[in-house]
């Protein structure tokens, strides 16, 4: 937030700071993660439209995730976390079932492992298949027994009364300050009259430098095909006048789609409301800005910390350094030229 | 979720210890935050060969002026052949290589690799007419083009010697920008890491081609720039928080450790004997070589580490949220 040079201050219109005039108002997605059920229509909507190719088949183990993160060919993709702890007030309704104590940690430990060993270290989930061959593991299950039965505690319905399902469906954050377009070397990645951030297809050569240049872990570059991809908030549906297929097909309008200024006031209001019925957890991501990207336009509601999520708590874009870069950059240049010239004054040998 | 027990004791440097406190944190099943890169071998190649293009180009700038007509030969050619090299793997690692040319559609000065594209492109004709004229063969000299090759040379020769600090230093620029942990972090030290160890591997290079009593620059300038890589590559370790594990561990630490072996051996090879024997001159210049090209791949694979592990992106992430209490 120091350093003040133009490429970091909250911006007020991202699309006239591009060159758009007289552009509509800056569009985005408002997700709100407390009323998803998983059902991962946008997922599918998303792939349908878009023509997006698969990313693989794997059964990753991440409770219902069976897409892991976002990627080249993943623009949508729906997190499931389990955890041992009521949402709000909401009774669970296992404290009277023989479920034994939950695995839940064990097997996110057993997926934890296995990852380590994926070349991108998950990191190629989203993208292309993962490509390991873990180690059977012993996950406790299944039992010819009755649920429960054969524990240290008998039936073992005592043990676990709580249980939430935390289920999040992550997009492209079209950031204000986007690192994958500030590091674009073609010109290819480009912010559109409403505001997104969007790849040219027909211009990208995949140099592969927005891939590290997003603090996301977003964009990626397609295998085979070799050019960035990510999210278009479904640029060309925007302009047909139609929203995104993710937010037109999900059914309980945990995706909102809408002018952001309209989004942000409806998701103060949501959170304010959640907080009164007693979840008190509910916080948004994505939505201040005054962070590290200057906000997001497409941001979130969460239930739990943004790294649970796998979001980066705290993400910066990494132009924020850039004046501080070039300077040592300047000074390390002005070194190697001194020392150039030195080299060749001391003496005839 | 997974928690690491790597802070503890390690051998050199006594200010390391207790500095790591054990790092725990939540993530998504340990899964990546960020995406590893999908840049190959070629990436840190390309980095040994530009800084080694760039030192040579000085040389023989250098050389030209003060009458040293091998090490001024021995430089030229070694600067075109690098960057011939360089071009390549740069082209080679693009996802659609035949669109290469799309970086010259646009200028963008938030992007380090436009920037460095229009370096290239502005240091090359130089590098390209130099060398031409030491390349010509002696039947062509005495033709128009010949005596044009030669009035051009020493002007495109310093031309390119104006903008090699440049082509030295902008690509520590493009790796810190990025998100990648390891190479941010270190941005106040990484463009002097670089050109430092574009001086070692030039000086080297100069060392095994031209005669010992002609090397004296390219010793000076390979014992300047082999302490300047040493001393900023400790100092880069030193200075990193928890993000110095991805270079203290695994295959970056490995290739680090015997780049500052090989730069070090080369450094007092150089000062103690290179300018006795044309041999150990060779061997000096080697191990200076061999030295730079391993620290590019080692900082390279620090950063793919960073990316590959959760906790390189959460626990700083964290930390400063925790200090900053009024944002989320």
């Amino acid at each position: 937030m120091n350093s003040g040079h133009g490429l970091v201050v909250p911006l007020e219109d991202v699309a006239a700071e591009a060159g758009h005039r007289d552009h509509p108002p800056r569009m985005g997605f408002f997700t709100d993660t407390s009323v998803c059920i998983g059902c991962k229509a946008c997922e599918v909507a998303c792939k349908e439209w878009n023509l997006v190719p698969d990313d693989g088949f794997d059964l990753l183990g991440m409770s219902m995730d069976n897409t892991g993160m976002l990627g080249a060919n993943t623009w949508r993709h729906v997190a499931f976390i389990e955890q041992e702890q009521p949402l709000g007030q909401q009774e669970a309704g296992v404290a009277e079932l023989p479920t034994g104590p939950s695995a839940t940690e064990q097997t996110a430990g057993v997926v934890a492992n296995a990852l380590r060993q994926a070349a991108r270290g998950g990191g190629e989930l989203g993208t292309s298949p993962l490509q390991i061959r873990p180690s059977p593991q012993e996950l406790g299950m299944p039992s010819f027994q009755r649920p429960g039965a054969g524990t240290r505690a008998g039936t073992g319905a005592e043990r676990r009364t709580d249980f939430r399902w935390l289920m999040m469906s992550d997009v492209c954050k079209h950031c204000t300050h986007a690192g994958c377009l500030d590091v674009c070397p073609t010109g290819a990645l480009f912010r559109t009259e409403f505001g997104t951030v969007v790849v040219q297809q027909d211009i990208c050569n995949g140099c592969g430098y927005c891939v590290s240049g997003c603090p996301y872990g977003v964009i990626d570059r397609r295998p085979g095909d070799g050019r960035a991809q990510k999210c278009t908030l479904c640029y060309d549906r925007l302009r047909g006048g139609l929203e995104p297929a993710c937010a037109k097909a999900c059914p309980t309008d945990s995706i909102q789609f809408g002018p952001l200024d309209e989004l942000r006031e409806r998701a103060a209001q949501r959170v304010e409301q959640l907080h009164e019925r007693g979840v008190t957890q509910a916080r948004l991501y994505g939505a201040d800005p005054n962070d590290g990207v200057g906000g997001n336009g497409a941001f979130f509601l969460l239930l739990d910390e943004p790294e649970v999520y796998g979001l980066p708590p705290d993400p910066v874009v990494p132009t924020r350094e850039l004046s501080a870069m070039w300077r040592y950059a300047a000074m390390a240049a002005s070194a190697f030229l001194a020392a150039g010239l030195s080299v060749f004054l001391g003496g005839r040998r | 979720m997974s928690t690491s027990s790597d802070g503890a004791t390690r051998k050199h440097g006594s200010r390391e210890q207790a500095m790591v406190p054990e790092a725990r944190f939540r993530s998504y099943y340990g899964r990546a935050v960020l995406k590893p890169p999908v840049w190959e071998w070629k990436v840190p190649a390309y980095l040994f060969a530009g800084g080694l293009s760039a030192g040579s180009a000085v040389l023989a700038a250098g050389a030209d002026l003060t009458g040293r007509l091998a090490l001024r030969r021995a430089g030229r050619v070694s600067a075109l052949a690098t960057l011939v090299a360089s071009t390549y793997f740069l082209i080679a690692d693009l996802g659609r290589p035949e669109r290469f040319h799309h970086m010259l559609r646009v200028a963008k000065p938030t992007s380090p690799m436009s920037v460095g594209t229009w370096i290239l492109a502005a240091y090359g004709p130089g590098v390209g007419v130099a060398a031409a004229a030491e390349l010509l063969p002696a039947a062509l000299q005495r033709t128009m083009l010949g005596r044009l090759l030669g009035q051009l040379s020493r002007p495109a020769g310093l031309s390119a010697a104006v903008i090699a600090p440049g082509v030295a230093s902008y690509t520590a620029v493009l790796l810190s920008q990025t998100a990648v942990p390891s190479w941010h972090e270190v941005h106040p030290q990484l463009p002097f890491v670089f050109t430092g160890s574009a001086a070692a591997s030039a000086g080297g290079l100069g060392m095994v081609l031209a005669p010992v009593a002609e090397a004296g620059p390219a010793r000076r300038f390979a014992v300047l720039g082999a302490a300047a890589e040493l001393a900023a590559s400790r100092l880069m370790e030193q200075r990193l928080g928890l993000v110095r594990q991805a270079y203290t561990t695994g295959k970056a630490h490995q290739l680090r450790k015997w780049s500052e072996c090989l730069t070090a051996a080369g450094l007092i090879g150089t000062a103690v004997a290179a300018r006795r024997s044309r041999t150990l001159a060779v061997i000096s210049g080697l191990a200076l070589l061999a030295g730079s090209l391993v620290q590019r791949f080692g900082i390279f694979e620090a950063g793919v580490a960073s990316t590959k592990d959760p906790r390189y992106v959460v626990v700083p992430q964290r930390q400063r949220l925790n200090e900053e209490p009024h944002r989320v």
